[in-house]
């Protein structure tokens, strides 16, 4: 049995030792013999979190099908072992084999949130290897970034040799042949680097140079070498029932935040809301074949020996053959005691009766994303749901027997006003009034409803990449707009209001549309003790605040500045596929309040036809 | 039909608590194709139930789990699929069949047995004979052992040798290595690392729990006859 980096002293000392252990049912064992190239995964986060992300699963099994590359995994130490692990100066060890990940060819993050930028300085502490690319030598670790958070990696760019935009099912093997190649011809660092380059997808950092207009915007981004691309261009999957899925996936000991099978019926999302860049970056939407779906519940229950499963995807409601797929997996697998788990349903009469089929309804709540309280304002943001329809989801829901409801909604949208805030409670109150319609003694005492709000951070690749953000106090002025009109409400009794912190949007907005003048803040901040920022227990705005004063940078102009079309942002060099004559396009909708058909209704030409694949080829062979 | 489970957990394994094994177990059943039996009601869960929890860093050669079953295959059969489904460091090593009206594993147990191992730096200034003739003095001599213990309600007093059923002590590489049978179960659980405080308290030394690998060996039921019965002795094997 394998020898582990922590002693048994230090184990029982600190809070869920299973995080540090591997050893979990399907984990991969190799001999180190046989391989040529090590890649340590990361999830810089908690083991709980990180086990439960579909991406890592995804790329764990694909490396390690590679008989010459090791895929092992490292998670953020929590702070207590954190805390020991610097005071004993114990080097981060993978779970897999337990070495120090400094021993590795690759050191591999996942970038899923900008909160976890310092944990991603943690990692790279704890392991001993160097912050900064530039003062990495020969033996240490190629560090290679990737997930939704390198579509704009500027602010991290200091930090990662290379970066990794898009999917990741494409372009590793070319990388891992490449640097096997390289490994046994003896070149150097730099030289895989250059190589490295030109691969689809791979972005360099230190291969390009930024300069600043002496208003801070940028003034000229690109290559300092010939032969360096100047556009990187995002990859995708063009066949995705075809692609590689694991079949075995890794089963933690202790409870992760996903305990269940998860199932990915499609990839991308045909609505095209303004503020969400997943809808954006994932294009085109790509579905799954159903008999290939069919097949991997079957495998993944077998495999796993889960009591649950649930869907993966931006919105399932939208998938083509969702009632098939459903009624398959209640029929084939409800009698063996699985629980399925149907996220991001649109209410309507088939979701809840299939809801009724899977869950307790006296004890489960219907949630509605409205995003925006005013038909205006959904109007705005391309949400195309309506008033009616969430009266009507409502009111059946209600019928059959539910009573919670739970509301999520943005403030601080573009063109917001105070009647758009207020039309969030009076929405609220609608709902609530819908139930009260029900007589008497068909009801089960009030209804619970309940209103949660977060503030809207631009993200580049949307159409909302441009808009100025708020201050803080802003923030939470409007807040306090729904929560007294709220209180004005007839039905306040039966309505419940929560509200995000203002603190971390407004670093997340920073963080999110940075450039690489905000990658020394970043070290400040680790340095000052920051880590588990995304974590509100360990976030602490003061040190955030101070670090950005040191380094001199504005918060203003990251965050409450409009940008013009004409400026160059720093993420421009990335080709996402969604082109900016389409972004552009849809911010002068949104001003108008005009909403864009879905892609399944109308092609509205963004860009993503270019991929050759997914709904901008549905029906085309059918005619 | 009752099934009795027993195996056994070491390496790594040691530090996946008692919860977390019960939801590694729900797993593996079904990963083993075990036919399992599941309560009535609206979210059905297996009928399981483990003996007697094992804490968290302690190893055991004697762990017991009780199911039900729909149907089953023989004992051989169903060992060798739950070991397919098991990662490095649990194995199962019996699958019985109990009498229909069997009580719970987790109802009958009444003791267990333990070796503390002592890894290095537990080394005592006594000699074994030493460390014996002492061991003797504390548990053979005196007629009660009143220890205090904490409880969810504040302390209690209790006394430590009624739930004492064996101790002695010998060496290995000159460490010290401790036997212990104890009183087990929901009543009067002793932990044996309390027995060891206590005994280290009358030695004049701190017990560091450590320096020690606890193992526990075997779990019992009371016998008819006032003895113990290994809970893995009662029932058939299916042939």
């Amino acid at each position: 049995m394998i020898q582990l980096a922590l002693s048994d002293e230090i184990l029982m000392a600190v809070d869920k030792p299973a995080r540090y252990i591997g050893n979990e049912w399907n984990m991969v064992k190799k001999d180190l013999n046989d391989v040529d190239i090590r890649f340590v995964l990361c999830f810089p986060d908690v083991y709980e979190i990180g086990m439960s992300h579909l991406g890592i699963q995804i790329l764990y099994d694909m490396f390690n099908k590679r008989g010459d590359v090791y895929c092992e995994r490292v998670y953020s130490p929590w702070p207590d072992l954190h805390k020991i692990m610097k005071e004993k100066r114990i080097p981060l060890f993978s779970l897999e084999t337990q070495q120090p990940v400094k021993t590795a060819d690759f050191l591999g993050i996942t970038i899923q949130y900008e909160m976890c930028y310092t944990n991603i300085l943690q990692i790279l502490d704890l392991s001993d290897i160097p912050f900064f690319a530039k003062e990495r030598a020969q033996g240490d670790p190629i560090v290679i970034g990737g997930g939704p958070c390198v579509y704009n990696p500027e602010p991290l760019a200091d930090f990662f040799d290379l970066f990794y935009i898009g999917e990741g099912e494409t372009s590793y093997d070319a990388l891992f042949d490449l640097y096997k190649e390289m490994k046994a011809e003896g070149r150097s660092r730099d030289e895989f680097l250059f190589a490295a380059a030109k691969i689809p997808g791979i972005y360099v950092p230190s291969l390009y140079k930024t300069d600043y207009k002496e208003d801070g915007t940028i003034a000229s981004f690109g290559p300092v070498r010939e032969g360096v691309p100047v556009k990187i261009k995002k990859q995708v999957v063009t066949d995705l029932s075809g692609s590689v899925y694991p079949t075995k996936p890794l089963v933690p000991f202790i409870k992760a935040t996903q305990d269940r099978v998860v199932l990915e019926i499609q990839r991308g999302c045909i609505r095209g809301c303004r503020f969400c860049q997943a809808g954006m970056i994932y294009r085109p939407n790509r579905e799954k074949n159903i008999e290939v779906l069919k097949a991997y519940a079957s495998e993944m229950l077998k495999n796993t020996g889960h009591e649950e499963i649930s869907l993966s995807s931006l919105s399932s409601s939208d998938y083509t053959d969702l009632k098939e797929l459903v009624s398959f997996l209640i029929d084939h697998f409800k009698k063996d005691g699985v629980n399925i788990s149907l996220p991001s349903l649109r209410i309507d009469a088939f979701s809840l009766d299939v809801m009724s089929k899977v869950q307790d309804i006296r004890k489960s709540s219907l949630t509605f994303a409205p995003e925006a309280g005013s038909q205006r304002m959904r109007d705005v943001i391309n949400k195309g749901l309506t008033e009616e329809v969430i009266l009507d989801g409502a009111g059946l829901a209600f019928e059959g027997g539910w009573q919670k409801v739970k509301l999520y909604f943005m403030l601080g949208l573009p063109t917001e006003t105070t009647e758009d805030m207020q039309a969030i409670a009076e929405l609220a109150n609608k709902i609530a009034v819908r139930y009260y319609e029900i007589p008497k003694e068909r009801r089960n005492g009030k209804c619970q409803i309940t209103i949660s709000t977060s503030f809207f951070v631009p993200k580049p690749f949307t159409p909302f990449q441009w808009a100025g953000m708020y201050d803080r106090d802003s923030y939470l002025a409007r807040a306090k707009v729904v929560n007294d009109a709220v209180k004005a409400q007839l039905n306040r009794k039966s309505i419940k209001y929560n509200w995000h912190e203002a603190d971390v949007t407004v670093l997340e907005g920073i963080l999110a549309r940075g450039d690489r003048r905000i990658g020394q803040a970043l070290l400040r901040v680790y340095e000052k003790g920051g880590i588990f920022d995304s974590w509100t227990e360990f976030f602490d705005r003061e040190r955030w605040l101070e670090a950005f004063e040191e380094c001199g940078i504005d918060l203003d102009f990251y965050t409450t500045r409009a940008r013009s079309f004409d400026e160059i942002l720093p993420w421009d060099f990335i080709d996402a596929g969604v082109s900016k004559a389409f972004l552009i396009r849809e911010w002068e909708r949104a001003m108008e309040a005009k909403v864009t058909p879905n892609c399944r209704i109308k092609c509205s030409a963004c860009g993503g036809m270019q991929y050759k694949g997914g709904v901008c080829y549905e029906n085309k062979n059918k005619i | 039909m009752k099934i009795r489970i027993k195996f056994k957990k070491y390496g790594v394994m040691k530090f996946i608590g008692h919860l977390d094994m019960m939801r590694y177990f729900q797993k593996a059943v079904r990963r083993a194709g075990i036919d399992i039996a599941y309560s009535e009601g609206f979210s059905p869960h297996q009928v399981m139930s483990f003996a007697a929890p094992l804490g968290v860093g302690v190893t055991s050669d004697g762990e017991y789990l009780d199911i039900e079953v729909k149907t089953t295959k023989s004992s051989a059969e169903s060992i060798s699929a739950l070991n397919s489904a098991m990662v490095e460091g649990v194995e199962v090593v019996s699958y019985i069949k109990l009498e229909d009206h069997a009580k719970t594993a987790m109802s009958v147990v009444a003791a267990a047995d333990y070796y503390l191992y002592g890894k290095s730096g537990s080394e005592l200034t006594l000699t074994l004979s030493e460390l014996q003739a002492k061991l003797r003095e504390f548990y053979e001599e005196q007629a009660e052992i009143p220890i205090t213990k904490k409880t969810k309600k504040g302390e209690k007093t209790m006394d430590l040798k009624r739930l004492i059923y064996e101790f002695s002590v010998s060496e290995q590489d000159r460490l010290p290595v401790f036997f212990l049978k104890v009183c087990t179960g929901s009543t009067d659980n002793v932990k044996p690392q309390l027995v060891l405080e206590a005994f280290y308290k009358f030695l004049g030394f701190t017990f560091e729990e450590a320096l020690f690998q606890i193992h526990r060996l075997e779990v019992y039921a009371a016998d008819e006859n006032g003895g113990f019965r290994p809970l893995g002795e009662m029932g058939e094997e299916i042939e």
